[in-house]
């Protein structure tokens, strides 16, 4: 996984509370056996025309966004499906980490599994954000993930929290599955345990 | 003696494998299903790193998104991508031993059917499945949720998750529901109430006499939204209802090893006394058939209502929003939600696929025709769902109202495969989300009940169930 811990770029403002998973990636995109290569898909219903062209009111059209790598969003982002095709679009796009007052469950835990960082922060912190990032190209944003620290445009310093396990495995790039890996006794101890309360959950493979 | 525990506080703790210093816990899974839009990637993962499958009769995998609905289903799957995906479900559960029901097998259908009519679905366990609406197995009183293809991978490879434990979030519907009001009602009265975000963080528990009185289906209809409420998983302790269901099917335990569960499943309800973070009561007489009129399923109304106005809301950003749903849904302040045509009816998905939803719409139905402006699509929740109702005589019933009745899948719920609305078309649907494009580009999706669906079918527009 890559490895998240300074990023300094442009925040693009997508005043649109629930933001869904069929709006991040619409489902006739969902059809690919690979993880890569979502990124022209993201937003699609409502970043092209029926003809495919670009819609110019949409914000990551306009020339100013066009490299933004992080966005600032309203309540509930990521709301709907498990689809994990939603974080890997917004990362081929270019989007490093995603700023909105919530974010709903799965798709909160997805995001930090791809190396995309999502912060929650009160809604008049992130209204006041999203009024920065309509400046525009100008609107530089810093997210510092070690010191957990939002710089706005003019300078301001933003607290913000991560559970501290997700962190450490953003800033290194680990895998969790290497790291659980390692627990194959606990897992074994725990299996045989379990086997000897709930045989059944043990039986051998039912008729079918 | 421990303090008292909910029944979630219960299933979690019991698998527990390891509390870890950052608050999280690694958590056995004791269930995994798979299908081919979500799975993929993940046997891919496994296969780069050299990883195996730790408990390969844990999973069961069935192909649902992608597949036809036509009789030639075989032959008709609409794009190569759809074919890859299918081809690569049977692909991978072949060279991983993976259980795995093909799509021409009479027992193919949705995950989330199949699981529990399989017996694969129990109480007390921990369910899993690359898809959010997994939260339907959680009517057995099983801690059922949705997760991302990585999280399928750390299954598959480890048979535990890295999770925070939720919150308990208890719903108490007591009472009576009145005459036309069904589970799903039920369900979208809760989303309006507490909001498409109000789960978010909990696990919730549905609780009082409505949820004891409905039948399996009744309760799996409620915990399939519980998503759409934000929470991850909902719960219904199980009772004797859960037991009958349970007993006799394919995968479920046999002999002394059922009566064994049973006293173990016995165990789990909530505690006298135990805490919840929040609570929410609802009077089931204040519930009417319910309709969304927007893009979220917390956009919901009694049918009775009037399409809202944004000039009347006092937020912000609830005034954009829905100014942004009425734009997308065609619809102006101040309609009366029954004067609201329809261009189609589904009927089916992992929400209202089950006999007792096709019962429901074959007692609206029997006898009338469907709306000549209107299409009806009837999609029964998997192979065996199909062959009851055939057996009831019901796809005699929807064919002469002029029905399409079809094959089992997802269909027109998420249109991945060919079933979907055209640009602009209007739907009254059986389905769990009215999200902007669900149902195809620019389609409009109206939520509601089997029963409420079949109305709109017969008048072709929304329709007060209790009039017709």
């Amino acid at each position: 996984m890559d490895k998240f811990t300074k990023i300094r770029a442009v925040a693009a403002p997508l005043p649109i509370t629930n933001v869904d998973t069929d709006m991040i990636i619409p489902q006739k995109h969902l059809r690919t056996i690979e993880r890569t290569g979502l990124g022209k898909y993201a937003f699609s219903n409502i970043r092209y025309n029926d003809d495919g062209s670009e819609r110019s009111d949409f914000v990551l059209n306009k020339p100013a966004y066009r490299n933004a790598e992080i966005l600032i969003a309203g309540e509930n982002f990521g709301c709907g499906s498990s689809r994990e095709h939603a974080p890997w679009a917004l990362k081929d796009f270019g989007i490093k980490a995603i700023i909105a007052p919530s974010f709903a469950d799965i798709f909160h835990g997805n995001c930090f599994k791809n190396g995309l960082l999502p912060i929650a922060l009160p809604e008049e912190i992130v209204d006041e954000m999203m009024k920065d990032a309509e400046h525009g190209a100008n609107a530089l944003f810093t997210i510092d993930l070690e010191n957990l620290e939002i710089t706005r445009p003019d300078g301001q310093v933003v607290k913000f929290e991560v559970d501290s396990f997700r962190q450490h495995c953003l800033i290194n790039g680990l895998d969790d599955i290497g790291l659980t890996m390692v627990k194959g006794d606990k897992i074994a101890a725990f299996e045989a345990k379990q086997k000897a309360q709930q045989p059944w959950l043990y039986s051998q493979r039912q008729e079918k | 003696m421990t303090n008292p525990r909910t029944l979630y506080d219960k299933i979690w703790d019991a698998h527990v494998v390891e509390e870890q210093q950052s608050g999280n816990s690694l958590l056995y899974i004791d269930r995994h299903i798979i299908h081919e839009v979500t799975s993929p990637q993940a046997f891919e993962g496994l296969r780069l790193a050299g990883r195996g499958l730790r408990r390969v009769e844990t999973i069961l995998a069935v192909p649902d998104h992608n597949v036809p609905t036509t009789t030639d289903r075989e032959t008709r799957i609409d794009s190569i991508e759809s074919k890859n995906q299918l081809d690569a479900l049977e692909r991978n559960a072949k060279e991983f031993g993976v259980d795995y029901i093909p799509m021409m097998d009479a027992r193919q259908g949705i995950v989330h059917i199949v699981g529990p009519e399989q017996g694969f679905t129990l109480p007390g366990t921990t369910i899993v499945c690359g898809d959010s609406h997994t939260s339907t197995h959680g009517a057995f009183g099983a801690l059922a949720f949705g997760i991302g293809t990585s999280e399928v991978e750390h299954v598959m490879a480890t048979q535990t998750l890295i999770l925070k434990r939720s919150k308990n979030l208890r719903i108490d519907v007591s009472g009576k529901l009145g005459l036309g009001v069904t589970a799903k009602d039920v369900a979208l009265a809760i989303i309006g109430k507490i909001g498409t975000a109000g789960g978010t963080g909990s696990v919730i528990e549905f609780t009082g006499s409505v949820f004891r009185d409905l039948s399996m289906e009744g309760r799996m209809t409620v915990c399939n939204m519980s998503i759409e409420g934000g929470a991850r998983a909902g719960l219904i302790a199980p009772d004797q209802k859960t037991y009958d269901y349970i007993k006799g099917r394919p995968k479920a335990p046999k002999g002394a090893e059922f009566e064994m569960a049973m006293t173990y499943w016995n165990s789990l309800k909530s505690d006298e006394g135990a805490k919840y973070d929040k609570e929410v009561f609802i009077d089931a007489a204040d519930i009417v058939p319910q309709v969304t009129w927007g893009t979220s399923p917390e956009d919901v109304l009694p049918i009775t209502g009037i399409v809202p106005n944004p000039a009347d809301a006092s937020d912000p950003d609830k005034k954009a929003s829905i100014e942004r749903a009425l734009a997308y849904m065609g619809l102006e302040p101040g309609t009366r939600l029954t004067d609201i045509k329809v261009d189609k009816v589904f009927i089916g998905s992992c929400t209202n696929g089950r006999i007792e939803d096709m019962r429901a719409v074959a007692e609206v139905v029997r006898g009338r025709k469907i709306n000549p402006s209107v299409e009806g699509l009837i999609v029964p929740g998997s192979g065996l769902v199909k062959l009851q109702a055939e057996q009831e005589g019901l796809d005699q019933v929807f064919i002469d109202a002029g029905f399409d009745w079809r094959e089992p899948g997802c269909s027109m719920c998420l249109a991945m495969n060919a079933d979907k609305l055209l640009p602009g078309q209007r739907c009254a649907s059986t389905s769990n989300r009215n999200f902007e494009g669900r149902q195809g580009p620019k389609s409009r999706t109206h939520l509601v009940s089997p029963a409420m669906a079949a109305a709109a079918a017969i008048t072709g527009h929304l329709t007060d169930i209790r009039e017709l």
